[in-house]
């Protein structure tokens, strides 16, 4: 049984914010699925009234101070960006 | 031997006697970079001037005295650890050009330690890997065989260890990812307790299980690292307000009446006949120096890979949102709008392996398969857990091969990502754990390619790790034997 179908695999790669070529979506919906059936194994596993684990160590929140520190300047923030103006990042028009 | 040959502590000797100084370690460092990097590539980018001037200024440190833990040692870094304005890739076309505007904190620490870097290494794009081949900027070759890989990650930082191209190296580990390269190449690789090492400026993969560590020639320089790079950091929120000892005390302890544990799930098939050899003369060598072997058993092993394959590349897909061509980095020409361009952008700038690991991550996180894949994972997850604390109550360290086989082929499994997850067997249980886990060399194939033992040990005690691991390495004396290049 095919656990995802190349339907779906469009589906997430559009959540994912990717593009795929016909030929790459063959062969990840066959690889996805190949991982996927692997994954299955952990239904062998009763986890009945097993508390999720999210971190190895168990701390408290990490709280600190709320003083004013340096932080980057914006010279620095937009030092990288592809584009950039004044003290913005400039991207490609979102509305139209 | 020349001095790229020795390690921090001998070096360390030579230096506080006035007999050699940084720049002339520099300059013969540089000199077998020149020699070797050629055909190993264990670099994506060097910083020789900086080094240069670094090492004039730690020379003028030592003549006045003022001699740190590693005052003018030549240390490399993975490209995945923040270097305030050096480049800094991680491995992908979509950092190709990404300059930090600051240090990570162990960048910080290392170099009040009085560190020199020389450049930074390569690795499998985002740290996705067990074999260094999946770098935009090309694979790095294994120095004891240029045929193969040098494992991953870490690779580059392995292999430049290895290769003599530094006198140590920082890594990260994520599912084994400076063990299993440590293993590989032949040289120690130390995985801390999570939250020992303060992730700050660490390029984030899989964020409850990444960790930073050390690559040495040999476990006391271990110890030297340890002791430099373990610490709380108020920035970082899952580094954890403990104190640190003193590694280097654990040096020449011994073992004797030490409980060392042997999982009968890690004897599996499937590993190579001369893992299995090697490991059971490890085994006879540590009984050997008066500890004793326990069989334990940690009964959800054959789970790990699937939980690890769920819950990394789920935490992977959300990290790697932030990659859009907006605020840094890479951006795809010619877009129609916004949408366009971060599909445009992400499609050319991740690699395979990457693009494949946040499909995984965002199917496993999506509606209506939440509860059946990440739910499952992180449910499966605390009993792996479990397993190590009930297996710690009989023993006091636990002993597994490293990785399952030697170094192998480049190419072989690029096409099969599943032969190539299982690279990591042995490994990744500890990440999902949070424990710490050191490689040391434990032998060598017929074929003379290197193989690793793994030591493991419960939270923070890094300690024990590096008293068995010195122990088992000064018996076993293969620190003489080095790579032909």
């Amino acid at each position: 049984m095919l656990k995802i179908t190349k339907k779906e695999v469009e589906h997430v790669a559009h959540l994912a914010r990717l593009d795929f070529s016909e030929e790459e979506k063959v062969k990840f919906t066959s690889q996805l699925n190949d991982i996927l059936m692997y994954m299955d194994k952990l239904n062998e596993v009763d986890t009945a009234g097993i508390e999720p684990m999210s971190h190895a160590i168990a701390l408290q929140n990490a709280f600190r101070g709320d003083t004013v520190k340096d932080s980057l300047s914006h010279e620095h923030s937009l030092s990288n960006a592809p584009e950039a103006r004044g003290p913005f990042f400039r991207v490609p028009k979102v509305i139209e | 031997m020349e001095l790229h040959q020795l390690t921090i502590h001998e070096l360390q000797k030579l230096i506080r006697s006035g007999k050699v100084n940084s720049s002339d370690i520099v300059k013969s460092v540089f000199k077998r970079i020149d020699a070797v990097e050629g055909s190993v590539h264990a670099y994506i980018s060097l910083m020789k001037e900086y080094a240069f001037e670094e090492a004039a200024k730690a020379d003028h440190s030592i003549r006045e005295g003022n001699i740190r833990a590693l005052t003018g040692i030549p240390i490399a870094l993975k490209d995945i650890v923040c270097t305030k304005g050096f480049l800094t890739t991680c491995g992908s076309r979509i950092l190709y050009n990404f300059i930090p505007p600051y240090d990570a904190t162990v960048v910080e620490k290392l170099k009040e330690a009085g560190a020199v870097f020389t450049g930074k290494t390569n690795m499998d794009e985002f740290a996705m890997g067990s074999s260094t081949e999946t770098s935009y900027f090309g694979i790095t070759k294994n120095p004891w065989a240029l045929d193969r890989i040098p494992g991953g990650s870490s690779g580059g930082s392995a292999a430049a260890v290895a290769a003599d191209e530094c006198i140590a190296a920082i890594g990260s580990d994520t599912g084994g990812s400076i063990r299993q390269p440590a293993a590989l190449c032949g040289v120690v690789g130390m995985k801390p307790t999570y939250g020992r090492v303060s992730r700050y400026g660490l390029i984030a993969f899989a964020s409850s299980l990444d960790q930073i560590g050390s690559f040495t020639k040999d476990v006391e320089d271990c110890a030297i690292m340890m002791n430099i790079i373990a610490g709380y950091d108020p920035r970082e929120s899952t580094s954890v307000p403990l104190d640190v000892p003193d590694y280097t005390a654990f040096l020449s302890r011994g073992i004797d009446g030490c409980k060392v544990g042997i999982p009968k799930e890690y004897f599996i098939k499937g590993i190579d006949p001369e893992v299995t050899e090697a490991m059971s003369r490890a085994m006879k060598a540590i009984e050997g120096l008066g500890a004793t072997c326990v069989e334990i058993s940690l009964p959800h092993t054959e789970y790990c890979l699937a939980v690890y394959y769920i819950i990394a590349p789920a935490e992977a897909s959300s990290n790697l949102a932030r990659y859009d061509g907006v605020k840094y980095g890479f951006r795809a020409e010619d877009c129609r709008d916004l949408l366009d361009m971060y599909k445009k952008t992400r499609s050319a700038g991740f690699g395979a392996e990457v693009k494949r690991r946040i499909m995984i991550g965002t199917y496993a996180l999506s509606s209506g398969y939440y509860d059946a894949y990440y739910k499952k994972a992180s449910q499966v997850r605390a009993l792996i857990k479990q397993d190590f604390e009930e297996a710690f109550k009989d023993c006091d360290v636990i002993l597994t091969p490293t990785s399952p086989t030697p170094a192998f082929k480049i190419g072989e499994k690029m096409d099969d990502p599943l032969q190539m997850y299982l690279s990591d067997i042995f490994t990744i249980s500890t990440n999902l754990a949070g424990i710490p886990g050191i490689s040391v060399p434990c032998g060598f194939t017929r074929q003379g390619l290197p193989i690793g033992a793994q030591f493991l040990a419960g939270h923070f005690e890094e300690g024990k790790l590096i008293q068995i691991a010195a122990a088992f390495e000064k018996h076993a004396n293969l620190k003489q034997r080095r790579p032909n290049l």
